[in-house]
């Protein structure tokens, strides 16, 4: 069977649900939308003097693997600015095969995802909230 | 498997041979295909005959006076009175368009266009986006209002709500024959009734429905509708309207361009007749006859016993996805006024998980809010798990969707 989408490792950053929740008082919020399949991904974030997010916290209302880098992205955000978070996307980009090299961890999960097209969007969207709340 | 299920009046492994597709092995797991809600399948005979049209026939239709520009019109406009004799309609009041999107966008543009500030347009709550947002575009354009039906529990447009609804102003009603979430029939003749006391016109987006059988539209009542030929076993880039005669030699043209014209000078225009009118430039000649060829075999089909046969494996899908814990169906639970599309939830599980994992079990379904957004705020839903079937489904496409969705119950939760 060709179910290698779902391995255990992004079931469990899913289950995990590092970051799930809101935050009281963030200094900044966004929600990002995927028209095409109804995903919804809000960031709350606290902000440090020097722009480098000291809380996060997400809300999703979408599927597993959008669940899952939600998950992994609260899991390496903290400490990092807008620029940092931007370095680590390029590890969700590499694990799904858009750019070349080796994602760093925790992003190696996702590499079942390259083969699944339609899906990196969903794996993309909260990195596309926290640009935003960064912004 | 095979007909001697449903006895000898459908053959399903006969319809299911006509369907090139069905027989596709990928990753060595034949394909269970459930997602004709979407696009349904096309048998050879559709096939046949675009490329019968492409192999000897292929020229521009009506200006062309060489043999095979002969050959394309007679063969164009006999798709025409194929798709009029499925819809029971005269030929000259059916207009071929992009789709069932844009023959809905052709009517909410030019009937609409003939409607004021103020004058008011009732959808329902069910409706797929392509008939809500024309009607908000129009709202933009010309200041009607729009009012909106309801939707009861079992996901029925709610048609007690008829006459708070139905008022003076209101000058068309636009709703789902069939809905393609929940799978349910409408009531036209209470919607007919309603718009007929106020004077008000009814359009039916038949997209869901037409694609199982023929139709009678005379024997409505109403005024305009619309179907999409890929959902209808014909080509894609191929949609009908039907209006009444009176009423599309009242409307203006939506696009301008060659086809559609009397006569043309800088200072005037005059306009063809109906339904040339309304098919401005170089029309898709072979979906065309692609889609009067799959309107022929629908007529072929006995579907006293298709019916039947769709509505047995709504009942095995309905009763299996019962016994997985965790599922919720929506739609109406019985089997009466409805159409084989079933929608449903599973605790804990995103449908784009159940659906990518039925993929794995060579199920294709449809999964998300199926551009029926105001549907799944209704029901406070991110989206549905939606299953839609079509006479060449058999038992084995069900028990297929069952296992994965039972797979998807034991490892995504």
């Amino acid at each position: 069977m060709n179910d290698q989408l779902y391995q255990d490792r992004i079931v469990a950053l899913a289950k995990a649900k590092t970051g799930a929740g809101k935050l009281d008082a963030p200094t900044k919020s966004a929600r990002r939308d995927n028209p095409l399949c109804g995903d919804r991904v809000t960031m709350d974030i606290k902000l440090d003097g020097q722009g480098r997010i000291t809380e996060i916290a997400h809300q999703v209302r979408g599927c597993l693997l959008c669940q899952a880098s939600a998950s992994a992205l609260s899991a390496v955000a903290v400490g990092r600015d807008a620029a940092g978070v931007a370095d680590i996307r390029h590890d969700a980009e590499r694990a799904l095969g858009r750019e070349s090299g080796d994602p760093r961890e925790p992003f190696t999960a996702f590499a079942p995802v390259a083969a699944h097209k339609s899906r990196q969007e969903c794996v993309l969207l909260p990195f596309e909230a926290l640009k935003d709340a960064l912004s | 498997m095979a007909g001697t299920e449903y006895g000898m009046s459908f053959d399903i492994a006969a319809v299911r041979r006509q369907f090139p597709i069905l027989s596709e092995i990928i990753d060595g797991r034949p394909v269970h295909y459930l997602d004709n809600g979407a696009s349904a399948q096309t048998p050879l005979a559709v096939i046949d005959a675009v490329r019968h049209y492409e192999t000897t026939s292929r020229a521009n239709v009506l200006r062309g006076v060489h043999r095979l520009a002969e050959r394309a019109t007679e063969a164009y406009e006999n798709a025409r009175a194929e798709v009029a004799k499925f819809l029971g309609v005269q030929p000259l009041e059916v207009i071929f368009t992009g789709g069932c999107t844009a023959a809905i966008n052709l009517v909410a543009y030019s009937y609409g266009s003939l409607l004021k500030a103020g004058d008011r347009i009732l959808l329902s709550e069910l409706e797929h986006h392509s008939n809500i947002v024309p009607w908000q575009l129009l709202r933009a354009r010309s200041g009607v209002e729009i009012d909106m039906i309801p939707v009861t529990e079992d996901g029925r447009i709610d048609l007690t709500k008829l006459p708070r609804l139905v008022t003076s102003r209101t000058k068309l009603i636009s709703l789902a024959h069939v809905s393609n979430v929940t799978g349910a029939l409408l009531d036209i003749r209470a919607v007919v009734a309603a718009a007929k006391s106020v004077g008000a016109k009814v359009m039916l987006d038949g997209a869901q429905r037409a694609p199982h059988g023929p139709l009678d539209l005379p024997s409505l009542g109403i005024d305009f509708y619309a179907f999409a030929g890929h959902k209808a076993y014909g080509p894609n880039g191929i949609g009908v309207l039907w209006g009444k005669p009176e009423l599309l030699d009242a409307m203006p043209p939506f696009m301008g361009g060659g086809s559609m014209i009397g006569r043309v000078t800088f200072a005037e225009t005059t306009w063809a007749p109906s339904p040339r009118r309304f098919e401005a430039g170089t029309p898709a000649i072979g979906p065309a006859i692609g889609l009067g060829a799959a309107c022929s075999w629908m007529q072929a089909l006995d579907w006293t016993a298709a019916h039947d046969h769709e509505m047995a494996l709504v009942q095995r899908l309905m009763d299996g996805l019962q016994k997985v814990d965790g599922t919720r169906l929506f739609g109406p639970a019985s089997l009466q006024n409805r159409y084989p599309v079933v929608s449903f939830t599973l605790d804990g599980v995103h449908p784009h998980d159940v659906a990518q994992t039925l993929d794995s079990f060579g199920v294709a379904v449809r999964a998300g809010h199926h551009c029926a957004q105001p549907l799944m705020d209704r029901f406070d839903l991110d989206g549905t798990t939606r299953v839609s079937m079509a006479p060449y489904n058999d038992n084995t496409d069900i028990d297929a969707l069952l296992a994965g969705v039972a797979h998807a119950a034991r490892t995504l939760r």
